[in-house]
């Protein structure tokens, strides 16, 4: 498997997710829309880790727009047979000590699962998205890939606090990342649904991973909660709309693919993106677009900004009681690869298990095919229960 | 039958900031070539978010405020969708649901007497780019991109093409005299909706609305056109009405259709999740309350007790940097009445000897209160505090500096006086022969030989009676 779009250092020790900007390399988000885009300014993250002495081995191939599963679906990378995500996959190989991703509907987490090692997909707010392609403004962030809680802990350390070119950057906030923090007599409940939803190797990591945490002094318990998915619909509705909004502007004026037939204003815009853009962003595009037009708006897009209030409510009121939420990642511990006329409806389905964390800003850890969700700003949290079950532990 | 005109305007107007509202590019006018001054953020590229400029929503709190509004104190911004090559995002971040302002009122003046006009909200957006046609290909410039805007709109309170040119006159001279535009040529550009009923009826006719005209006298054309053809058609049939969007033909002097309604866009609204809802807190708006300067109405009155004229408060009020000039020399302790004679009078004669406007006018009110002030107190007299002013204008010299260099102080005294008396006299015997004649005039032309002599250092009055005097 050919892992970069676009090589930066042989030597170098972090991989960036085409999804973020590394000045003067091309940043296509595996799409052909931006085809020979190059930025003129580096992600905030990439900043960070560069100051802090990291040096970056190149830009890895992500599914268009980091729309899909895992990264199956990008215009630059050839097919695969069994799903895997490029930068997950070069972490895992041991050939960089990690790797930065934006997470906007899942598919780097489930990238993290499918390799065994981890993502964490951080507090809205805390990594600056400056510099990210961004689809799904509410909702997405830059997030680690390491091999454990440690690599995840030292990377969070240089890339997250506050940036004043992002606007929605959490301010005088000091963040400290811990996974040493004193668990014994926490409360975690494990979801029923999301666990039955999941493939039988997975259910038996899940297990793993509980009967750790007990021996560890964790009060385990299983609980039943629709939130996971109504928050999956509404994430569904609201990612989109933002995404067919945000990526509208790739229209083949100014930078990126144009056609090379038009004969008008209009067809530049539609040639260019039909040619641009594959099928699932299509769908995406579509599904957006109604979601906000006049006569649906009300009823999708305004209903699921009220329905985004709800879970977060919700959530808050389990985590007074549960210092952590435990469940899948995703339904497979394998996917194999299939027809991108069905991928809406897949990455749909295990939006369930993803989509919460999305939708109301919280944390949320993969490790392995164990996941984790905290309360906003409880990644040490989350960081210390993974690191009592974690293979690539000390 | 009689008809009544019914127009409701939306104006916009590009905010007079140093940046731009989302990004850090220069404001308005900044670029002289196209596209050098635009950034990553604002020609749309991927990566960039907004960061909302503070001072934009000042300067809207302000015009708010001067139109009577409601400020209200939780505001959000929207995307507007729809794709043109000269909007490089391909939505525009305007506000819909939550707007900066609502609920104003402005008085007018007219030959009716006062009308009140009811706005309806104000609300901050960023303008778009512009397309330049050449031969084969167009050309996008971006430096208007993301230029800040306000848009005032009014409830439909306009009954005549008269009202609106006079609200467009009193905002336009309310906004470049607050600071909050410089209402250069196209900063300021107006939709009119426009409707006509039969007069006592509470129905609203069908509307149209003429987009964006900049100059008043082509809105007052419009008007005027659009009443006459919509008169035209319930009066005499001659066409059907139907709600549109037109456009003036400034040629022509006529409107055009551009699109109905019907097929209009759906912008797909929605919120901005780059941009935080801002909250006005009481502390912040007490602070822009306090830098707001005084609205032309307020102003005007200022002037009025103090005496000065009509004819001169509206020179006054035409140029917000004459009116400004003249409140700054107040401000360092001047006579309110004598600054504006000297401004008004002086330094525009001055300017308008050398073929320039008050638009010219470049001296430090310091300068102008330094020379009052050596007037008020009797150092030089008016006479040479003029001269000093056309030194000041011309060359920017310091006014006490100049004064005591060129030896321009009243510091004569009647002796020096009387010597320069004698002086005169001696070398012109035949004046005095006239004078002794009965010619007054020679008289005249003694007292210009001694002031002349004594270069404007002696009181006009004591030469004047010592000369009078010697010549018994």
């Amino acid at each position: 498997m050919k892992y970069y779009a676009a090589k930066i250092n042989e030597n170098g020790n972090i991989a960036i997710d085409d999804t973020l900007l590394v000045k003067d390399f091309p940043a296509t988000a595996g799409s052909r829309i931006l085809e020979g885009f190059k930025p003129l300014f580096n992600a905030e993250a990439v900043t960070r880790l560069e100051n802090a002495g990291y040096t970056l081995s190149g830009k890895t191939h992500v599914g268009e727009f980091g729309l899909d599963l895992v990264g199956e679906f990008s215009y630059y990378a050839e097919k695969q047979e069994k799903l895997r995500g490029a930068a997950a996959e070069l972490v895992a190989n041991g050939d960089v000590k990690a790797a930065l991703g934006v997470d906007v509907n899942g598919a780097t987490r489930r990238a993290a699962a499918l390799s065994d090692i981890c993502f964490l997909k951080p507090t809205y707010g805390t990594v600056s998205r400056y510099g990210v392609i961004s689809t799904a403004a509410s909702g997405e962030a830059v997030g680690a890939y390491a091999k454990n809680t440690d690599g995840i802990k030292e990377i969070m350390s240089v890339i997250a606090g506050y940036d004043e070119k992002d606007g929605t950057s959490l301010r005088d906030k000091q963040y400290e990342y811990k996974n040493d923090c004193e668990i014994s007599g926490l409360c975690v409940a494990v979801i029923k649904e999301l666990v039955e939803k999941a493939d039988a190797k997975t259910k038996s990591e899940i297990a793993a991973a509980v009967d750790a945490l007990k021996e560890k002094g964790v009060v385990v318990e299983e609980i039943s909660c629709s939130l996971f998915d109504i928050a999956n619909t509404a994430w569904e509705i609201l990612m989109t709309a933002e995404t067919c909004n945000n990526i509208s502007r790739y229209d083949g004026v100014k930078f990126g693919h144009r056609a090379k037939e038009y004969k008008n204003i209009d067809e530049l815009y539609v040639n260019s993106r039909t040619e641009g853009f594959n099928f699932l962003t299509k769908a995406v595009i579509l599904y957006g677009s109604d979601v906000l037009s006049k006569n649906r708006y009300a009823d999708c897009y305004d209903k699921s900004l009220r329905v985004r209030r709800v879970v977060a409510d919700g959530l808050q009121n389990l985590f007074a009681e549960y210092s952590a939420i435990i469940a899948p990642v995703c339904s497979a511990a394998e996917f194999a690869a299939y027809e991108m006329k069905d991928a809406f409806d897949k990455v749909f389905a295990e939006g369930e298990f993803t989509a919460a964390a999305n939708l109301v800003g919280i944390p949320a850890l993969a490790c392995g095919k164990v996941q984790l969700f905290g309360k906003q700003l409880d990644e040490s949290i989350l960081l210390s229960l993974a690191h009592a079950f974690e293979k690539e532990g000390e | 039958m009689k008809y009544e005109l019914v127009i409701g305007l939306e104006t916009h107007v590009e905010l007079n900031t140093k940046s731009k509202i989302f990004c850090s590019c220069g404001g308005h006018g900044t670029g002289s070539e196209p596209n050098d001054c635009v950034c990553p953020a604002c020609s749309g590229m991927p990566g960039m978010l907004p960061v909302m400029n503070k001072r934009v929503v000042e300067l809207a709190v302000m015009a708010g405020l001067m139109l009577n509004c409601n400020i209200n104190r939780y505001t959000t911004f929207d995307k507007k969708n729809y794709y043109y090559p000269d909007l490089p995002c391909a939505y525009q971040i305007t506000q819909l649901n939550h707007p900066i302002c609502t609920d104003g009122c402005v008085s007018l003046k007219t030959s009716e007497g006062t009308r009140d006009i009811r706005i309806k909200q104000i609300h901050m957006e960023e303008d778009a780019g512009k397309l330049v046609h050449g031969g084969k290909y167009s050309y996008v410039d971006f430096n208007r991109t993301s230029v800040p805007l306000i848009e005032i709109v009014t409830q439909p309170d306009f009954r005549s093409a008269e009202e609106v040119v006079a609200y467009l006159t009193k905002l336009r001279s309310m906004f470049i005299s607050g600071g909050i535009s410089e209402c250069i040529e196209g900063a300021m550009r107006c939709d009119v909706n426009i409707s006509v009923r039969p007069e006592g009826s509470a129905e609203f006719g069908v509307r149209s609305e003429i987009k964006n005209m900049s100059s008043f006298e082509a809105i007052d054309r419009a008007i005027r056109y659009e009443y006459q053809r919509h008169v035209n058609a319930l009066e005499f049939e001659t066409e059907e009405l139907v709600q549109e969007t037109r456009r003036f033909d400034e040629v022509s002097g006529k409107t055009f259709a551009m699109r109905n309604k019907e097929t209009e866009a759906d912008y797909r609204y929605f919120p901005d999740a780059n941009l935080m809802p801002i909250i006005i807190n009481d502390e912040w708006l007490e602070q822009i309350k306090a830098a707001k300067p005084d609205t032309v109405d307020e102003k005007a009155e200022q002037y009025r007790l103090a005496g000065i004229s009509e004819k001169e408060i509206e020179m006054l009020m035409s140029n917000h940097n004459i009116s400004r000039f003249l409140d700054e020399t107040v401000a360092l302790g001047c006579n309110l009445k004598d600054a504006a004679a000297w401004i008004l009078t002086d330094c525009a004669g001055i300017l308008r000897k050398d073929g320039k406007t008050f638009a010219d006018l470049a001296i430090a009110p310091e300068k102008l209160a330094a020379i009052i002030k050596m007037v008020d107190e009797g150092k030089i007299n008016r006479g040479v505090g003029k001269k000093i002013l056309v030194a000041v204008v011309e060359s920017d010299v310091d006014p006490v500096a100049y004064c005591k260099e060129n030896g321009l102080d009243q510091k004569a005294d009647t002796s020096t006086i009387e010597a320069v008396i004698d002086k005169v006299l001696a070398a012109n015997a035949q004046a005095i022969e006239d004078y002794k004649n009965g010619k007054t005039k020679a008289k005249q032309a003694l007292f210009g030989a001694c002031m002349k002599e004594l270069r404007g250092t002696a009181d006009p009055a004591l030469i004047s009676e010592l000369l009078e005097n010697k010549l018994g």
